[in-house]
């Protein structure tokens, strides 16, 4: 009886170690497969479609087009995005200093005129995400969406090409930037939508 | 170090006493602390991945190439108007322009209709200017629910705009 009195006495505790252990992994795994999703400067809504192919994480070039029909461009990979500033700025005669390429390089979408860019850059971040961007020109006679899709295939030639539409967006801005795909002899692309919850 | 450890026995009662509490130490808050970071990031994490749909457009034809030619009995022709209105006809001479909507059945009851009746049927999509961009992906979309094969993308010719000018 005295015995069993003593093993009474020691407190109940437990060991918490493989627990502890296992919690630690997991918190390592999701802040390690987390990707936190840049700042759009953008809402769109997309439409929803009953496709069930995903979209790939990597090599993506996105077209977002919103409501009124403002064009914003985007590309992953911050090497790529350097190299596609370096060339862009050589084709239109602008000069990026180091810290612009770095800033545009981790950045999002962008919907400035080339002209306008470096500004745009050199701007608080905070007044960044206020100023209103007026869209990428992409009319016949000063494509520049064209260029950044051609300079963006040379800096990352495995890219794919999204378009990410608003449903509310008219179908005159989507024929232009279809069109400005088949004159870089693109054919192939693909047009992000949602899940269709209802059938 | 025995004798050392004699003469520091000088004043024993607190040092043996410290000496007994357990190595152990308390957990508890970095297990809160582990725990609150598993919850923030299993919840910041998104599984769900944008849905895309893939489209082929047609190469830009060489002008030296002939267009092949289709029989236009075969050919159904969709425009997207204004409002989510679909104006329909079938062949390209003195076409009946009939009218329906994006509903389960309106055009996909034609679609399937025309489909079962017309083998190797053709579909133009002629989006409107007055169309918007959810339009064209629904009109795509119902295309592939009613397993068409074969569809493009075409710009709306100015005969067509006259045809449902009238309807609008």
């Amino acid at each position: 009886m005295a015995k069993k009195v003593k093993v009474h006495r020691t407190p109940p505790s437990l060991d918490m170690t493989p627990m502890v252990d296992l919690a630690f992994l997991l918190v390592t795994f999701f802040m390690l497969t987390t990707k936190f999703a840049p700042d759009e400067p953008v809402i769109v809504d997309m439409p929803s479609s009953v496709s069930e192919v995903k979209l790939p994480d990597i090599d993506i070039l996105t077209i977002s087009i919103d409501k009124i029909g403002a064009i914003y461009f985007n590309l992953d990979g911050k090497y790529a995005r350097e190299k596609m500033i370096a060339r862009m700025g050589e084709k239109y005669g602008i000069q990026f200093t180091k810290e612009e390429v770095q800033k545009f390089s981790v950045a999002s979408s962008i919907g400035i005129p080339i002209g306008s860019l470096k500004q745009y850059l050199n701007m608080d971040p905070e007044l960044q995400k206020t100023t209103r961007q007026p869209g990428i020109p992409a009319d016949s006679l000063r494509n520049e969406l064209a260029d950044w899709i051609v300079f963006a295939r040379l800096a990352n030639p495995k890219v794919r090409i999204a378009i990410k539409g608003d449903r509310q967006a008219k179908y005159p801005i989507i024929k232009k930037v279809i069109k400005t795909l088949q004159d870089n002899r693109i054919s192939r692309f693909n047009l992000i939508t949602n899940l269709e919850k209802e059938s | 170090m025995g004798e050392i450890n004699a003469q520091g026995g000088g004043d024993k009662k607190g040092k043996v006493r410290s000496k007994k509490a357990s190595t152990k130490i308390d957990m508890t808050p970095m297990v809160d602390l582990a725990f609150l970071l598993l919850t923030f990031f299993m919840l910041a994490t998104t599984f769900s991945k944008p849905q895309t749909m893939e489209i082929t457009m047609p190469e830009k034809p060489k002008k030296e190439e002939q267009q092949p030619l289709v029989n236009e009995k075969k050919v159904l022709t969709l425009i997207l108007g204004k409002n989510d209105r679909i104006f329909w006809y079938v062949g390209i001479t003195n076409p009946k322009v009939e009218i329906a909507n994006f509903s389960a059945n309106g055009i996909r009851k034609v679609l399937l209709q025309k489909n079962q009746e017309i083998r190797n049927m053709i579909v133009l999509i002629k989006p409107d200017d007055t169309s918007n961009y959810k339009n064209m992906v629904d009109i795509l979309d119902e295309m592939t629910i009613s397993n068409i094969q074969r569809y493009a993308l075409v710009d709306i010719t100015p005969v067509e705009k006259e045809l449902i000018k009238n309807l609008n």
